[in-house]
């Protein structure tokens, strides 16, 4: 029976059904199986098979998205639980993430969130139009050691200069690496803004912050 | 440079992409989304004047809820043709539903150099030379800001963009990288001074000016109240919708389109709304996404069929069509360019788009390429001759010549070859060399190309602005920088 609850729980996030994983994960804490079982034997191996195959070129971002949508809202049953029994998932590294001041363009950004968290990061996603104050007080708030930064604009790219200033300013520009992205953002203008990465693409995202963190 | 543009018009060939009953539901479906969910205008200014005429307007979230009968009657304000006026009026262009032109792409934010071949990042100076060498092009009808003038403060930088051009070119000048109120109205005052003032500006627009909207179903407010100013200059404002079919978009092709349609017949509706009669156009690149990285592609089966449907929907609303076209996905001037642009423009030709944007950049419009400029410029060149179609009449049967032939002759001694002959198309960058000639050079398109460029570059050198004017630009440029 458990057995059965924990394959049915991996499948759900294979077979993109972010509902039944809420619903097997309810189904599973009334039947009194232990909330860290669920995550290590019923959803982590649904989220490594959705991985795999993404790698392997049969899976699209869509079949991520909503592998990642059902873990998320299972997980939000879940944490509750590991918290009473004082249990905790270790995190991969702690992200605060944002588009820069002036710019409101939201979906990559919102796609590199969504990807360092199915990847096991714990990221706040500050939304747009994120002024430098808001970066830091957030940086500060979180212990955060990535901060990802998105700009479409060539007029908007110039403010991810301005972040990695105020954050040397604010003496935490040794905490936390910063990786930068956008269409516009190339390797040389990382490089000339004292930026540590970049990348063109989500899945590029979540590579270049393991290695960052070292956990790759 | 023969001072006359190639423009492709009274095509014989067409291409029946959409049905009227398709264009229907469509427009229906479109209807139906701008008044039932909403579009998002984030802009205080926006939202006013879409109340006042009728929409419902939530203030909180920024939605206008617009009724189908108030988008249409203020389409229906929109005048159907108007000319894109030039600093030179004999490259005006008549935008007369008739007519295809091309213009270059942009905003690319890295140039390839034309003489050491490195990619570095672009600036002011860049521009008036890419300018120079589409000033020289005859396919090349108008002017985009083909590349970011990233030597140039953010604040004013779409001003100086404007000023590079006009520093060497007469042709008419589209850009798209205006997207605040003050930036607009020093636009509007730079391009006035050299029209011969305001009223001048209005008969005679030199300046006109491209939005893009914000997929799904939502504008950015600076570009709303840049737009708005501009509409009352009476300069020609379109709205670019970029809706990307699986992440901002639906990702079926028709959903797409219901998208994109929506975002643009609201915005161009608001100009209408503010002022009634002004000249507005719609603007597409609606692409595909690469779902399985989340990229913009910039070419494929998808962007092709847009490419010549959006046409057929700009017409069905009776205003002109700036399409994103060519604007190849390519890294190099390769093989993939030459399919992309190709195709792209071919399509958006079959439908006779009024104005095709994309000549010039790789990578998803992120890197200028001279040697894809000139390229492009033979694609154009290759499809002004073919959409002339095959024209049959007595002479061009041929008849009398046949019986003057007869079986097993040749035709290279006819006067009719002869007098003809001039008609047929000659490439410019396509090898039609014999094998052992190739083979001993080992050249082809890109190197001529990259040699035509720097000859024009060295070479040409149009009569600059008068320096007077030049400085009077510098002096407004000066005022938003202060």
């Amino acid at each position: 029976m458990t057995q059965d609850i924990f394959t049915q729980l991996t499948n759900s996030l294979v077979d993109g059904d972010p509902d039944a994983a809420l619903e097997l994960t309810q189904q599973a804490l009334a039947s009194g199986v232990e909330p860290m079982a669920i995550i290590r034997q019923g959803l982590m191996p649904g989220m490594d098979i959705v991985g795999q195959k993404f790698a392997e070129g049969e899976y699209f971002l869509p079949d991520l998205i909503i592998a990642a949508d059902g873990m998320k809202k299972a997980m939000d049953l879940l944490e509750p639980e590991l918290r009473a029994r004082q249990q905790s998932i270790e995190s991969a590294g702690i992200v605060v993430i944002g588009t820069v001041k002036g710019d409101i363009h939201e979906i990559g950004k919102s796609l590199v969130a969504t990807m360092l968290s199915a990847n096991g990061f714990t990221v706040y996603d500050l939304g747009v139009d994120v002024s430098k104050d808001r970066f830091i007080a957030k940086i500060k708030e979180t212990g955060a050691n990535i901060l990802g930064m998105s700009a479409l604009l060539t007029t908007t790219m110039t403010q991810q200069r301005e972040v990695i200033k105020a954050l040397d300013e604010a003496g935490l520009r040794k905490q936390v690496k910063v990786m930068v992205g956008g269409a516009p953002v190339t390797k040389s203008w990382a490089e000339e803004i004292g930026a540590d990465d970049y990348a063109e693409d989500a899945m590029g995202a979540v590579h270049k912050a393991k290695k960052l963190v070292g956990k790759a | 440079m023969s001072k006359q543009i190639k423009s492709i018009s009274s095509p014989k060939l067409s291409l029946n992409i959409l049905t009227p009953e398709e264009v229907q539901q469509i427009h229906t479906a479109t209807l139906d989304v701008i008044e039932s969910v909403g579009i998002r205008f984030p802009s205080s200014k926006a939202l006013d004047v879409l109340e006042a005429h009728g929409a419902a307007v939530d203030r909180d979230s920024m939605v206008a809820r617009i009724p189908g009968t108030v988008i249409e009657d203020y389409l229906a304000k929109a005048p159907p043709t108007y000319d894109l006026s030039a600093l030179d009026p004999a490259l005006d262009l008549p935008l007369d539903g008739n007519h295809s032109y091309l213009g270059t792409d942009g905003c690319g934010v890295e140039i390839l150099d034309v003489f050491s071949g490195a990619r570095r990042r672009a600036i002011k100076q860049d521009i008036s030379d890419v300018a120079r060498v589409a000033d020289w092009l005859d396919a090349i009808a108008f002017h985009w800001v083909p590349i970011s003038a990233q030597d140039c403060p953010p604040e004013s930088r779409s001003l100086h963009e404007l000023q590079a051009i006009w520093r060497v070119s007469q042709k008419h000048l589209q850009t798209e990288s205006i997207v605040t109120e003050h930036e607009m109205h020093a636009a509007v005052e730079m391009a006035a001074l050299l029209a011969g003032g305001k009223e001048a500006l209005r008969k005679r627009p030199i300046l006109s000016i491209m939005q893009c909207t914000y997929s799904p179903l939502a504008h950015d407010g600076g570009s709303l109240e840049a737009g708005l100013v501009a509409a009352e200059a009476g300069l020609p404002v379109g709205y670019m919708t970029m809706a990307s079919a699986g992440s901002n978009g639906p990702i079926t092709l028709a959903g797409n389109l219901v998208v994109g349609n929506a975002e643009v017949i609201s915005a161009l509706a608001l100009m209408q709304m503010h002022a009634p009669g002004c000249p507005v156009y719609y603007a597409a690149a609606q692409t595909m996404t690469d779902l399985r990285t989340g990229a913009y592609t910039g070419g494929g089966p998808e962007d092709y069929l847009f490419g010549a449907a959006t046409n057929v929907l700009s017409d069905f609303y009776r205003v002109p069509l700036s399409m994103g076209a060519y604007a190849t996905g390519a890294k190099e001037p390769d093989w993939q360019a030459g399919v992309d642009n190709a195709l792209s423009a071919f399509m958006a030709v079959s439908t006779l788009s009024d104005m095709l944007l994309g000549a010039g950049l790789l990578h998803g419009s992120r890197i200028l390429s001279y040697e894809q400029l000139l390229m492009d410029a033979e694609i154009w060149s290759l499809l002004e001759n073919m959409f002339k179609g095959i024209v049959v009449n007595p002479e061009t049967l041929a008849l009398d010549t046949i019986r003057a032939v007869g079986p097993g002759g040749n035709f290279l001694s006819q006067k009719h070859t002869r007098q003809h002959m001039r008609e047929r198309w000659l490439p410019t960058l396509i090898d039609r060399r014999p094998y052992n000639i190739w083979e001993e050079k080992r050249d082809g398109a890109r190197q001529w190309a990259r040699e035509k460029a720097q000859q024009i570059l060295q070479e040409y050198h149009p009569a600059p602005l008068d320096s007077q004017l030049d400085e009077e630009l510098t002096r407004i440029i000066g005022r938003i920088e202060a």
